[in-house]
């Protein structure tokens, strides 16, 4: 399974399911990351993490731990 | 005819800036009741009797974020006669998400659609009308920071509310959807009016934790959405997740025309320089340097020596002294005036000028779209210890001065995150703490050049094991905090936004802490100037009379596994609440020296020969941790706006104070002496305990604990 996380910078994918359960995954949807989505990776943060992705037109940072539950084609 | 507007909109919309230019300086600011979420109202301009409420910015109505659920319980609860939606222009489709939820609530919505300066200036085109009436409310264009608009914005919104039967618009979702939440709506019984059914029936079929504490009668929808979940094969809150902004995506084509999709927007040009693998950290260096050195080392200090030294130094009180000594005043009352509350409002006041300075780098930090930034930048160290990227800046604002840096936490949004930045920030040794640190060490180490860097040490220390163990109880395990966070486009604030936030926020220091403060200061004044010499009672002359002193001495005994069981060690402590350096200051006193020295050179020899080495260093420890002075308490009672949470803070450090403290008397005794007694096998047994709690394994929430009745109490007084 190819999650989010995989990706690499400058790449854009597309959002086939959603893992895991409750406030993240809720956060994560309620930001605009749905089934189908397009997202595109921007950069990692200096540090490693987090990492900052483009969806819907915005720029949107989010932790490596929950990208991992986005998964991606 | 009164009416009532509720303010709703994504956070970084323009909605404070809306909020603000429609009600001018008629504002109310101040909590919603028993949580630390900001609530604001205030009067339009145009008509006195239209109410605006200001909502906190919310992406959504879920059950998991302390604004939304604030915000959604006022909407249900209060039901404001129209809803006044603000929707960023150029970031159309994430704004409307919330948008189809405020439709929902069987309230009259008026779009006010944001920037749309912007969206011009970027080639991009919003069919308004258009897309009035795909969504089925009025749309209204409007430029908030310049003003455009706004006004027609109230008044259709004020027309619709007075035009009662203004129907409400629903879109609806895919066929299969629509049959679930139909059979779910059939089953809601009279309590809950016609308008709002469909709310109630789709926050049911999400499973909603926090709807139920608002209904009286719980209809058991569970088979239906488990039939849901396994034909639509997916759980019940993505399938409206997902149907939402299929939805936006449907009504969005052809309204909506992007000019250039490629091309680089001078925001993602920053973007490109300031969150850049290499020059991100240099730069947040540079940054950070910068509000340093001219809020604390510069524009600040020379402010506030100012106001303590000169303003009530040499201005003030000499003016007051002449007048009370032209009235012929009593001694004691010309002391509580001078030495108690004109030191205690000089003691707050000396402050603000220095806050004042600092909120506003911070405004503008908040308002261009840096703060976001570094919560990026420095998320990853910080979530380690529960902390936030953000609490970075109050600590390095801790290392001046502890009360701003408690003030300077509220840009962190996250409720947990930001209480324990509270808690932690005054660990850093602040500059009042210095003549403390140069004092010990001048008098026991030999001036050694460990000693200060070790006070950093154990600062930062304190805050990591503080930020592990405390994420760890019971009172911080509970809330979730995803850090899912939009990184807002870069834009440049107005002077007015940026003036009026630092007015905001330093005016509420002032009026809420200034009387914990001054209360506080009088009470200690009080103890230390009076006492009972020779049957009878008045004020005395010399300190070791007063009732502090017979304070000192009965509580000296708490303090003998410190090492330091001392009286005149116990005062000095307790004086340090006023003001850090105020231990020096009373050591001197307390041995017999009228004045001492900033770091009391004076006193070095008796201190020597009274306190061993590692008592020293332990009763150091005890002051750079235990409970700040009253200005941070009472900064820490503002920012917490709980009696509970800042008792629990203060007690929490006093506590952390003491067994550090203690272990550090006993082992090193135990080193240095080779003495074996019961005081070590205890602080055995804290550094056990310590560890357990620093090791033990946990597990974060998906729910949030709030009592939705606890904010809904708030209609009575509001």
């Amino acid at each position: 399974m190819k999650t989010l996380r995989d990706v690499k910078c400058n790449q854009t994918v597309s959002v086939v399911k959603l893992h895991g359960a409750g406030a993240v995954k809720r956060r994560i949807m309620d930001m605009g990351i749905t089934k189908g989505t397009n997202v595109y990776v921007r950069k990692v943060a200096p540090l490693g993490d987090p990492i900052e992705v483009t969806v819907r037109g915005y720029e949107l940072s989010l932790r490596k731990a929950d990208a991992e539950m986005i998964e991606v084609a | 005819m009164g009416v009532k507007i509720a303010l709703a909109g994504n956070p970084n919309s323009g909605k404070t800036t809306l909020f603000n230019a429609l009600t001018g300086s008629n504002q109310f600011v101040g909590n919603w009741p028993g949580v630390t979420v900001e609530k604001k109202e205030g009067k339009w301009k145009g008509n006195k009797d239209v109410i605006i409420m200001d909502l906190p910015g919310i992406y959504s109505l879920s059950p998991y974020t302390l604004e939304e659920v604030v915000s959604r319980t006022y909407l249900i609860t209060e039901r404001p006669d129209v809803i006044l939606n603000i929707v960023d222009g150029t970031n159309l489709e994430r704004n409307l998400y919330l948008s189809t939820q405020l439709m929902e609530l069987g309230i009259p919505v008026i779009m006010a659609i944001n920037m749309m300066d912007i969206v011009e200036k970027n080639g991009d085109r919003i069919d308004t009308v258009a897309l009035g009436k795909k969504l089925g409310c009025e749309v209204i264009e409007i430029s908030a920071l310049k003003g455009n608009g706004i006004q027609e914005a109230v008044e259709r919104a004020v027309a619709v509310a007075q035009n009662k039967d203004v129907s409400v618009s629903v879109h609806k979702f895919r066929v299969e959807v629509e049959a679930y939440l139909e059979s779910i709506e059939a089953m809601l019984d009279t309590t809950i009016p016609e308008v709002q059914k469909r709310f109630y029936a789709i926050k049911l079929f999400e499973r909603d934790d926090k709807i139920a504490e608002q209904m009286s009668r719980l209809p058991n929808v569970e088979s239906i959405v488990a039939e849901a979940e396994e034909a639509l094969d997916d759980d019940a809150e993505s399938v409206i997740t997902n149907e939402r902004y299929h939805y936006i995506s449907s009504i969005i084509t052809g309204v909506y025309t992007k000019a250039n999709k490629e091309q680089l927007t001078t925001s993602d040009k920053i973007d490109r320089i300031v969150t850049n693998r290499w020059l991100a950290l240099p730069i947040f260096a540079a940054v950070m340097w910068l509000v340093y050195y001219v809020s604390v080392s510069t524009v600040g200090t020379f402010v506030t020596d100012w106001t303590n030294d000169v303003l009530f130094g040499e201005i003030i009180p000499p003016a007051i002294e002449s007048v009370l000594v032209s009235i012929h005043c009593a001694d004691w009352l010309q002391g509580l005036i001078l030495d108690g509350i004109m030191a205690g409002v000089g003691a707050v006041l000396g402050f603000v000028p220095q806050m004042l300075v600092l909120f506003i780098f911070l405004a503008f930090l908040e308002s261009c779209g840096y703060m976001a930034r570094v919560a990026f930048i420095m998320d990853r160290i910080f979530r380690k210890f529960g902390l936030s990227g953000k609490s970075f800046i109050p600590m390095l604002i801790g290392s001046g001065c502890g009360v701003p840096g408690i003030m300077a936490s509220r840009t962190i949004e996250n409720d947990r995150d930001r209480k324990m930045t509270i808690m932690t920030t005054t660990f850093i040794p602040c500059g009042a703490k210095m003549p403390i640190i140069g004092l010990i060490a001048g008098a026991l180490f030999g001036g050694a050049s460990w000693v200060a860097p070790s006070a950093y040490f154990v600062g930062i220390a304190a805050i990591i094991c503080s930020g592990v163990i405390l994420k760890k109880t019971k009172l911080f395990a509970g809330d979730p905090a995803p850090f899912v966070m939009e990184l807002p486009t870069y834009h440049w604030p107005t002077v007015g936004n940026v003036l009026r936030s630092m007015w905001e926020r330093g005016w509420s220091f002032i009026k809420k802490a200034g009387t914990i403060i001054l209360l506080s200061t009088i009470l200690v004044w009080f103890t230390s100037n009076f006492g009972v010499v020779n049957g009878s009672f008045g004020m005395v002359e010399d300190l070791s009379d007063g009732f502090l002193a017979t304070i000192g001495n009965a509580f000296a005994w708490i303090f003998t596994p410190l090492g330091w069981g001392d009286w005149r060690a116990a005062v000095a402590a307790i004086t340090g609440l006023v003001a850090k350096e105020n231990v020096v200051g009373t050591f001197g006193i307390l041995y017999g020296y009228v004045e001492v020295a900033e770091e009391g050179e004076e006193i070095w020899g008796t201190l020597a020969g009274s306190f061993t080495a590692v008592a020293a260093y332990s009763f150091l420890v005890f002051n750079l941790l235990c409970a700040p002075c009253f200005a941070a308490i009472g900064a820490i009672k503002r920012e917490m706006n709980s009696a509970k949470w800042t008792w629990f803070a203060i007690g929490y450090q006093t506590f952390l104070a003491y067994a550090v403290s203690l272990c550090i008397y006993q082992f090193g005794t135990w080193f240095t002496t080779g003495q074996f007694g019961l005081g070590v096998i205890v602080a055995m047994l804290i550094v056990a305990g310590f560890l357990y709690l620093l090791f033990r394994p946990y597990k974060e929430s998906n729910s949030l604990r709030i009592n939705v009745s606890s904010i809904t109490a708030q209609k009575v007084k509001a």
